[in-house]
């Protein structure tokens, strides 16, 4: 960890709060304002496995929760990133107009559900299997947490991976989303549990 | 890359996942401890969006929700300055906010809040920091409203930033306050900040940055964690 003592404070996190819908998923929730990024992360032209992430939240009451935030990150097909800071000398191969991030709000259909129209990722350079990072924002949460989704159609190379590994073996499944396939669509099915028994692995990203 | 290089999320700034006077904690902070994990490729890079994404109007929210007139309330200008850590400056990210209105009340659906919606003003507004790391808004100044903790709860008038940076692990949401505000002392949100870092949390006004005849100013400037560079990054 970097010596903190030299370097400024971080402005401290808050609470996305139960109202960010009109400002950060206007078009989900129908508000007029137009949208910077949505929950379906296919663009024409985009290659790779159409996926469809099909996600449920609960409390520790088995409640499910209907005012919060999921943003997930991911690389394309080939494992590479659309990254800010990509200068000219990347050479990696990449898919033109992906950009791998997406967010959904769980509240405009069922409670507590999101969905995100996706490609299946690629594996990025250092790591054994693919997934996708995954970010969660609640009113009731001052601080948001990290977690990632495996594919459960990956068992091989989930084994070989380096913090599935490190996870106990009876957590693991928390961060596995599971594979069906319906009118041949590909579905994953992944739900988080913010505690109790089954509470989902989050990460100290 | 190793991890000890890694920037990590300051805990002794950050609120805890549970904090108990803040009470849809308790169901929702999760219990098990954060399980630590090396940063990888994906965790040390971040989506890009640049001016392209802005609409013409989307900094000015005196303007951008109108219907028939001007916004009632008092305008402000927010401005600050995004750095990282390291005290560089973060450039070119996206920043997003929303508010409720003068009155206290959310344009949002499910806001029940007895107070009137204002016509002419929607409350969500976004911007891309220059290439120093500068940013402003023009708005009005947000009304305090009542909310269901405990008994006459109320929150202090507060606007909601989220910023992306240049890596994943910047990410940020946020509220910023107003000084001097009385409502500060009594928030469970705010309050569940460890004390040393609330004042980050706090605008400061600056006549310097007032507008003539037009608007209060107040800066609120914003340090998101330090990152990591990615490997084409060290390649020149």
């Amino acid at each position: 960890m970097k010596q903190q003592s030299n370097l400024r404070k971080q402005t401290p996190s808050q609470t996305v709060g139960p109202f960010f819908a009109y400002g950060l998923t206007p078009r989900q929730y129908s508000y007029p304002f137009k949208p910077v990024m949505e929950n379906n992360l296919v663009t024409s032209g985009v290659s790779g496995e159409h996926i469809t992430i099909r996600g449920r939240i609960f409390d520790g009451e088995d409640i499910p929760i209907a005012d919060a935030l999921i943003e997930i990150w991911q690389a394309d097909s080939f494992g590479a990133l659309d990254h800010a800071s990509k200068g000219q000398g990347n050479s990696a191969k990449d898919t033109i107009g992906f950009k791998g991030f997406g967010r959904c709000g769980t509240g405009s259909k069922e409670p507590g559900t999101f969905t995100f129209q996706t490609i299946k990722p690629g594996i990025i350079a250092g790591s054994s299997a693919p997934w996708i990072s995954v970010t969660v924002f609640m009113r009731g949460l001052l601080s948001h947490v990290f977690t990632r989704i495996y594919f459960s159609d990956e068992a091989k190379k989930n084994q070989k991976d380096d913090l599935l590994s490190s996870v106990p073996a009876d957590r693991r499944n928390t961060m596995i989303a599971e594979r069906t396939v319906e009118n041949n669509c590909v579905y994953y099915d992944f739900t988080i549990y913010m505690q109790g028994d089954r509470e989902t692995v989050f990460l100290d990203v | 890359m190793t991890e000890d290089l890694d920037y990590k999320r300051d805990w002794t700034v950050h609120p805890p996942l549970i904090h108990p006077p803040y009470k849809s904690t308790l169901s929702r902070g999760p219990t098990k401890p954060l399980m630590p994990v090396r940063q990888s490729l994906l965790e040390n890079s971040a989506p890009a969006y640049g001016n392209e994404v802005l609409g013409k109007l989307d900094a000015d929210l005196t303007l951008n929700g109108r219907m028939n007139g001007e916004p009632l309330g008092e305008r402000i200008i927010v401005k600050g300055r995004v750095r990282d850590e390291e005290n560089r400056p973060v450039r070119n990210t996206l920043l997003e906010i929303w508010q409720a209105n003068s009155a206290g009340r959310y344009i949002h659906l499910i806001d029940q809040h007895q107070a009137p919606l204002d016509p002419n003003f929607f409350g969500g507004g976004r911007t891309i920091t220059d290439d120093d790391g500068y940013y402003e808004f023009l708005t009005i100044r947000p009304g305090a409203y009542p909310w269901g903790n405990h008994p006459n709860a109320w929150r202090p008038p507060h606007i909601h930033f989220s910023l992306f940076g240049l890596s994943f692990t910047q990410r940020l949401i946020t509220q910023m306050y107003f000084p001097g505000d009385p409502l500060l002392d009594l928030d469970p949100i705010f309050q569940g900040t460890p004390m040393a870092a609330r004042d980050l949390l706090i605008s400061e006004f600056s006549i310097k940055d007032t507008k003539p005849d037009y608007a209060l100013a107040y800066i609120f400037n914003i340090t998101l964690r330090g990152r990591n560079a990615t490997p084409w990054e060290n390649q020149s």
